[in-house]
């Protein structure tokens, strides 16, 4: 299976939620949901855990060994992959900074 | 979308119309011909509570519109009983009569984002398509303050015969005032815009050119700024899916305190709407006659009934069903299925450059 190639994103690299960008819970959508101007999104399980600790207080090392810790099993490259291909996805379409 | 265990799906979105009063004169205002008036609105003690409903029913945006929301004093409680109830708000503004100070207060209240309306690139044509000498210089100096403010910024750009050829200049525009969105809508024929039809619909040419420019421009500018595009109408050959589905996303309260499923459903005849100072947001959603006038396919007509593509456009929009062929349970004219097509070529054929008749009280 061909992957995309993940961009080249340092472990320094900071993560945050720009302003006009939340995640929210609402019991009536049946979970979490990341809002940004005029469009919404579900958050599915491994995006929510992601972007939970996308606080602008951890850089993208810190957050893979977080996970990693969190969900002991899977690899760290995996994680890192994971993380990296969420989190450029969402700078695409502005909902997610790096500082 | 789920549902909330009855078989109605959750709505995500809450248009609240704060107020029809405004200081523009768009020609294209989405505003019904026949406006609310000031003693009518609904104080914020009310928009509060609507508020808490709303995000209870699943709601999780509001957008703070009107006529102008900042013509309210009130405004900073609005937007704070939004934040409480756990919305994300959205300030649609003409930015004329919004303060720096105010948006200030705004941003500190928890606003979430701010939309500001420009009429053109160009910056008389702007004041004169908004009927307001100045207009345009105190938008992009307001433009100035969202973004200093750190409020991300949407540039909305009504497009017509009057400002077509000028969407590239107006995305660069959106750029130069920091929006990180700009939304290109071509116009759409209801309310004001209907009375109006004639002095904004562009030809075929123009709009097919720029249906093109925006593709392009959305590649050539990827990452730096979101274009969304509200499609033109009448050269279309498929409807749009309006409001995504009568009663199934979306909810307009009107500055009196009715409920709509879109803004413009006051125009169907027979509608019986319900309002917010009588009953609960969830009542009206759920079991109020307009509401479900149009949900499901049994008021279906053919071609629509039997079509494949019903779930998706669920037969376009209705108001323009009834305005165009007649009858608001017909397939909307845009579809090039429905018996009423032929309509929509000579109505986008009688575009001419004649003079608005500006929205007025």
């Amino acid at each position: 299976m061909d992957e995309p190639v993940a961009p080249a994103i340092a472990d320094t690299a900071v993560p945050r939620l720009p302003r006009g960008v939340r995640l929210v819970h609402n019991e009536a959508q049946g979970g979490w949901m990341l809002l940004a101007p005029e469009r919404v999104f579900k958050a599915d399980a491994v995006s929510v855990e992601i972007l939970k600790r996308c606080t602008g207080q951890a850089n993208l090392g810190a957050i893979v060994d977080d996970l990693a810790k969190a969900f002991a099993g899977a690899p760290r490259e995996r994680i890192h992959a994971d993380v990296v291909k969420l989190l450029a996805g969402l700078a695409e379409k502005r909902l997610l900074e790096w500082g | 979308m789920t549902s909330n265990g009855i078989g109605i799906p959750a709505p995500l979105g809450l248009l609240a119309e704060l107020t029809h009063r405004c200081p523009l004169g768009c020609p294209y205002c989405s505003n019904p011909i026949a406006l609310d008036n000031r003693s009518g609105e609904l104080d914020s003690a009310t928009w509060a509570r609507v508020f808490r409903e709303a995000a209870g029913l699943g709601v999780l945006q509001v957008h703070l519109s009107g006529g102008e929301p900042a013509a309210r004093r009130d405004l900073p409680e609005i937007v704070e009983a939004a934040r409480a109830a756990g919305l994300y708000s959205n300030l649609i503004t003409s930015a004329v009569g919004l303060t720096p100070q105010t948006l200030s207060v705004l941003a500190d209240r928890g606003l979430d984002h701010v939309q500001i309306s420009i009429q053109d690139s160009e910056q008389a044509s702007a004041d004169h398509i908004a009927g307001y000498k100045g207009a345009s210089a105190r938008k992009r100096a307001l433009a100035a303050e969202v973004v200093k403010f750190g409020l991300p910024l949407t540039v909305n750009m009504v497009v017509h015969r009057a400002n077509i050829a000028r969407v590239e200049p107006m995305v660069d525009l959106a750029l130069a005032l920091g929006a990180s969105r700009i939304e290109v809508a071509h116009v759409q024929y209801y309310g004001w815009a209907l009375e109006n039809r004639a002095a904004l619909m562009p030809t075929r040419e123009q709009v097919e050119a720029a249906v093109g420019q925006v593709e392009r421009l959305r590649k050539i500018h990827q990452g730096r700024i979101v274009i969304d595009a509200v499609v033109p109408d009448y050269y279309a050959r498929f409807p749009k899916p309006c409001v995504g589905g009568w009663g199934r996303r979306s909810l307009n309260v009107t500055p009196a305190g009715k409920v709509l499923p879109c803004h413009a459903a006051e125009v169907i005849p027979g509608l019986e709407f319900w309002n917010v100072r009588e009953h609960s947001l969830a009542e009206i959603w759920r079991t109020s006659p307009a509401f479900n006038a149009f949900r499901g396919d049994d008021w279906m007509q053919e071609p629509c009934k039997s079509c494949a593509l019903k779930e998706k456009d669920f037969g376009g929009c209705r108001c323009q069903a009834f305005l165009l062929a007649g009858d608001a349970c017909a397939a909307d004219p845009v579809c090039h299925l429905s018996p009423h097509h032929a309509l929509l070529a000579p109505l986008a054929a009688q575009g001419a450059d004649v003079p608005y008749n500006y929205r007025h009280l």
